[in-house]
């Protein structure tokens, strides 16, 4: 099981979080004028990345607030865990995992 | 090829068995194929096969990054059956499972296809309407699927509890006589062995690591850790690496990649006749002829790449097969291992063309591929050969996402299936 360190109540088992997905997709700000291929880019495509990836991750049984995460897909290490809003932190996706 | 039979045993039992060949060779690299399946599991191979025996495409090769059959084809739970909900989805399994029928004649190798019944579980009012939509479904499209009640579950497989006093009681079944398992290596083996004999390449321990292409955009050869191999035609049958290689032509698809697990027990004397499966409390067993209990978790909530798994996942699992066949609770479990499935929206397979001319992607099978490793590979074939998809497979593009075309079985099943 995973350890993941909420930004708001620290580190806590993975049973108390729901995964959110990748990290980083802003809806379409004018729905109107947005094709059907930028929407199923929104919708549907994916990153899918082997490596370094960034995904939120919901508090759910514990603050019950969105953050987002930096992890590596081959190994499961978290690189970062930071809130939502901001912006990954500075030189964490080229740290490797040990 | 070495021909099985009854005959070919005998003489070979006289020789001391001295006389047995490889079943393929140990083919390395050609400089130019007339096409490339990138994927050497049972979907690959099998279309590799198809695309030699019904195509007549004999230039060509299969490459796989590590031994053939030892990804998601040498790890799942075996479980064959087609009574999906969409009538897409029913033609696609139902051919698989009619090419099943027969496989191990086609192929003459044994795949120990065993049509032993596979049985799916309701335990609340929802699961009953739906599993009940799905056997009227079934019926309609003509796969045979019935009704059963708690008692005649029960009659059907002796070890399940249908006491009212556990937290989600039986309250009914849905069974599909036809479906069943069958020995996983043997379907890798047994295509690859065909496919060998009929001229295929079979190329282990050779990872793709970049797609080229010419000035107009078209596939035009393979970079890999053994040499470019030059093709025009690119078949990507990858399971959870799939995104990956698309990548290397730039091509983004609706997948994530999770790892999906399952355990065995320790081997005991037959006590289950038929495939259990409940949904809702995500649990399924059956017995391998072995005798372990081969018993499917689900996945992970989060993507990755480990082919490793969570232990509280299947810590949930086994403690629903413990309430539903209390007689195993003193087992011991053997092994657990995890596999990288790539799961797509609506939970539905792709096997299509891609706005790259002359690459091919069969993906997207999730939780539940091995099931349509024939049908799957015979119509990846027709759709690579012809470069126009086979009837069964032509709802199952990429595109259906765009144009809101979803086969939606996600939503149909409600869980991961």
């Amino acid at each position: 099981m995973l350890i993941i360190d909420c930004p708001y109540c620290g580190p806590r088992p993975e049973l108390e979080f729901a995964h959110g997905g990748q990290a980083h997709i802003a809806r379409p700000a004018d729905p109107s004028q947005t094709t059907d291929d930028e929407w199923t880019e929104y919708l549907y495509l994916r990153v899918n990345t082997k490596g370094v990836y960034a995904e939120r991750w919901r508090h759910a049984r514990g603050c019950g607030r969105f953050f987002n995460a930096l992890r590596d897909t081959t190994t499961d290490q978290f690189l970062a865990t930071y809130r939502s809003g901001e912006k990954p932190p500075v030189g964490s996706a080229a740290r490797s995992a040990p | 090829m070495q021909k099985f039979s009854a005959w070919s045993l005998l003489k070979e039992a006289f020789g001391s068995h001295l006389g047995w060949k490889s079943q393929w060779r140990r083919a390395a690299p050609k400089a130019e194929y007339d096409a490339v399946i990138v994927g050497g599991g049972g979907h690959g191979l099998g279309a590799a096969y198809y695309l030699a025996a019904e195509h007549g495409l004999t230039n060509i090769a299969v490459v796989e990054k590590g031994w053939i059959g030892g990804g998601n084809t040498g790890r799942n739970t075996t479980i064959i059956r087609s009574n999906y909900l969409f009538d897409e989805s029913a033609a696609l399994y139902d051919h698989s499972l009619k090419l099943w029928e027969d496989l191990s004649q086609v192929l003459n190798y044994n795949t120990m296809f065993s049509p032993r019944g596979v049985m799916m579980l309701a335990h609340t009012v929802h699961d009953i309407q739906v599993i009940k939509r799905h056997v009227h479904a079934n019926r309609g499209n003509g796969v045979d699927n019935a009704w059963l009640t708690p008692e005649e579950a029960k009659a059907f497989c002796p070890i399940l509890n249908i006491e009212k006093n556990i937290r989600y009681p039986v309250l009914g079944a849905a069974l599909q006589r036809r479906g069943g398992t069958a020995r996983h290596d043997t379907v890798a083996w047994g295509y690859a062995r065909a496919a060998d004999a009929l001229g295929v390449d079979i190329i282990e321990n050779c990872e793709v690591t970049g797609i080229r292409r010419d000035a107009s955009g078209a596939v035009e050869g393979l970079d890999t850790t053994r040499g470019v191999i030059r093709t025009r035609k690119v078949g990507v049958s990858a399971a959870g690496h799939t995104s990956v290689v698309l990548g290397f032509a730039g091509v983004k698809l609706p997948l994530e990649s999770f790892p999906l697990q399952a355990l065995v027990s320790e081997p005991v004397k037959p006590l289950m006749p038929c495939v259990v499966m409940s949904n809702t409390i995500h649990a399924y067993m059956s017995q391998s002829d072995k005798g372990e209990l081969v018993i499917g978790a689900g996945t992970d909530a989060y993507n990755s790449y480990t082919q490793r798994g969570a232990l509280h996942i299947n810590t949930h699992t086994l403690e629903a097969i413990c309430e539903l066949f209390p007689m195993v609770r003193r087992l011991k479990m053997l092994r657990n291992w995890g596999g990288i499935v790539d799961v797509t929206p609506d939970r539905s397979p792709i096997i299509a063309k891609t706005p790259v001319k002359g690459l091919y992607v069969n993906c997207g099978w999730g939780t539940g591929g091995f099931k349509a490793t024939p049908g799957s590979a015979h119509v990846f074939a027709h759709t690579i050969a012809r470069d126009e998809p086979h009837p069964i497979n032509a709802p199952f593009t990429i595109e259906r996402f765009r144009d809101g075309q979803l086969i939606d079985e996600a939503a149909a099943a409600a869980v991961a299936h």
